[in-house]
């Protein structure tokens, strides 16, 4: 038995939430006694592949097949049910993010086995398998039970924390068998938001809503984000205007979110905002109405006008971040 | 041209969410039911594709009981040209999507439209097995949609990105957020229309099922808010960092 995860690499790198994977993976491969396997697909350099070790990846494999530089959730699950099958995996392991919700639900099927995605816990059991998962928006939770001999899950990012299990880890080049009618969608091109840290990876967001009245007054915002090494991100309304751009959009119908510290600048916390973002540990309101609900779901908030509070905010931050 | 859109029946976005049974179940009293939100944008698209002249037909799919008949009835009030019904409890991922395969390999169909996720227990998987079912490619979480040629072109979120993505005639897409603008509404004439649509009742394939929910919980209730005042937000600071130990 093993428990197998998949290591997504982005431009041969990986991510906090990759560690978090191998840790989570490692947890449950205690209490069953086996083993965790990575498996990853593309160039990666050896250096960065033995980071993997250090979470308890005590074997690595590593897809080479240069055809699989071109994402096609099809191949991609082929390649990783061949590792599975290799090390008898009784549970794979990916991220939920877009490419592992993708991958996930075709390795279920070529396995045979039940999957529950977004978990946001460790099994509570093995047998039966049961893990709890987010249901209804955020709203509730469900403790799912899988029934099949093989289990798929995905994780919910930063809902296990990454925990130091150094191993020696044997490293592995795996060659898929691999057939050109597994790419029947071809992306043809590839657009990276570069530079800035996106709104899934950062753990502190800064958001903001229509109550900032204008695209302009963003500078405040931004600089929050600055001083507090955060993303920036906003409400459906300031999508829709074209305040800000698509991407930081947060809620049902935008991103699911879930940092350390959400801070909602001129946001109501209308049940469809919050379903994006109640995940988050801590959260943060400052809004002029002492009656607007965000303040019911977040943990600390100032009834003021966004104007006259961030400005001073930002300056108590930067002060704090000084002497720290 | 013919599409096969999967219709989710789920509880309005504003539901109080309530369980009975020991927790085991969902309690539906009081409860509106909506089209998910994600295949209500994926429906929107393809009625804009055929009034800008493409020769479209649309299939609504629901695997569901007859509750969930007004859900579908909504579908054909917002334009689709006839809709399905697989008479069975929608419990399994795996379940429904083989459902919805085995209609797909009997009606002739083009490609499968589904939402990106359904709000209710949040999987997005069943665009994925659907297309595994059937060894078809698929596009998970499009942002965007074109016919083009033999197939369509569409864009996808990615982490970190966004990736443009061909597929031609047959395949799976799920529909994300951009996918249409603002879901259409149906109109009266719509509603009338509606009636006199087919609807047809089909009984399922047997499917093993490998999940089941045993517990529903509701998240603890956090303590209240603490309020700072306007004139002291080093006060908050403070806090973030010597109560929350966030910052
Ligand atoms: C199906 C569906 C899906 C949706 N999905 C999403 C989603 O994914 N994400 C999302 O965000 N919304 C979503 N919405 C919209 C949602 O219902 C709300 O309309 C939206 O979140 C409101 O955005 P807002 O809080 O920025 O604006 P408003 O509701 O206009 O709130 C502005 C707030 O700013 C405060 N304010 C005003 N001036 C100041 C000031 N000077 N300083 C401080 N505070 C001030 C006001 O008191 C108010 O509370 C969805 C709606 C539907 C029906
Ligand atoms: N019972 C169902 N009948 C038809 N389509 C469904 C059903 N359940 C889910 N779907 C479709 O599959 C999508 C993803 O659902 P899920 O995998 O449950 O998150 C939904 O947005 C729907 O389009």
């Amino acid at each position: 038995m093993a428990i197998l995860v998949y290591t997504e690499n982005f431009d041969g790198k990986f991510k906090k939430s990759t560690y978090e994977l191998i840790s989570y993976g490692k947890e449950i491969a205690k209490v069953e006694n086996s083993e965790v396997v990575a498996v990853t697909i593309g160039t990666v350099d050896a250096g960065v592949l033995n980071e993997l070790s250090k979470y308890g990846a005590s074997k690595i494999i590593s897809v080479k097949n240069a055809e699989l530089n071109d994402f096609s959730s099809q191949a991609h699950a082929s390649a990783i049910v061949q590792a599975a099958k290799k090390v008898n995996a009784d549970v794979v392991i990916f991220a939920n993010n877009p490419n592992g919700k993708a991958i996930s639900s075709r390795v279920a099927v070529k396995m045979d086995a039940g999957l529950v995605p977004a978990a946001v816990g460790i099994p509570s059991s093995l047998a039966p398998f049961t893990v709890r998962k987010k249901a209804f928006s955020g709203k509730a939770f469900a403790d799912m039970v899988i029934t099949s001999d093989v289990k798929v899950l995905t994780l919910t990012q930063n809902s296990f924390k990454v925990i130091e299990a150094p191993v020696t880890a044997v490293l592995e080049d795996f060659n898929a068998e691999i057939s050109a009618d597994m790419f029947g969608a071809k992306p043809v091109e590839v657009v990276k938001t570069t530079g800035k840290l996106s709104v899934t990876d950062a753990e502190i967001l800064v958001s903001g809503g229509r109550g900032l009245k204008g695209p302009e007054n963003w500078g405040m915002v931004e600089e929050m984000a600055e001083i507090l090494g955060a993303a920036t991100c906003c409400s459906r309304p300031v999508t829709d205007l074209d305040w800000r751009p698509h991407h930081e959009h947060v809620g049902q119908t935008g991103k699911v979110v879930a940092p350390n510290l959400y801070i909602a600048i001129g946001i109501s916390g209308a049940v469809q905002h919050l379903a994006g973002v109640n995940g988050s540990k801590v959260m943060v309101v400052i809004n002029t109405d002492k009656d607007a609900p965000f303040f019911e779901s977040a943990n600390y908030g100032i009834v003021g006008d966004a104007f006259d509070v961030v400005p001073k905010l930002n300056a108590a931050f930067k002060k704090f971040k000084a002497g720290n | 041209m013919k599409a096969l859109i999967c219709i989710g029946h789920v509880p309005d976005t504003t539901s109080k969410i309530r369980f009975t049974d020991n927790d085991t179940k969902f309690d539906t009293t009081d409860i509106q039911y909506i089209i998910g939100p994600y295949e209500e944008l994926g429906l929107t698209r393809l009625l804009d594709i055929k009034d800008a002249g493409t020769d479209l037909h649309i299939t609504a799919i629901n695997v569901g009981k007859e509750e969930t008949e007004a859900t579908l009835r909504k579908a054909l009030a917002m334009g689709a040209d006839e809709a399905v019904r697989v008479n069975a409890d929608a419990t399994d991922a795996f379940f429904v999507a083989k459902q919805i395969a085995e209609v797909f390999k009997t009606g002739g169909y083009d490609f499968i439209v589904t939402g990106k996720e359904s709000i209710d227990y949040n999987g997005g998987q069943v665009d994925g097995m659907i297309a595994e079912i059937l060894g078809l490619p698929s596009v998970t979480g499009a942002t965007k949609f074109e016919i083009e040629g033999n197939g369509a072109k569409m864009e996808r979120e990615i982490d970190g990105g966004k990736e443009v993505v061909v597929a031609s005639f047959p395949f799976v897409t799920s529909a994300g957020k951009d996918f249409a603008k603002e879901p259409r509404i149906p109109g009266m004439r719509g509603i009338m229309a509606a009636r006199r649509k087919t609807l047809d009742v089909k009984e399922p394939v047997a499917q093993v099922l490998k999940t089941n929910v045993s517990k529903h919980f509701l998240p603890e209730s956090k303590p209240a808010c603490k309020l700072v005042s306007p004139d002291n937000v080093e006060e908050l600071v403070r806090l973030l960092h010597e109560e929350a130990k966030i910052i």
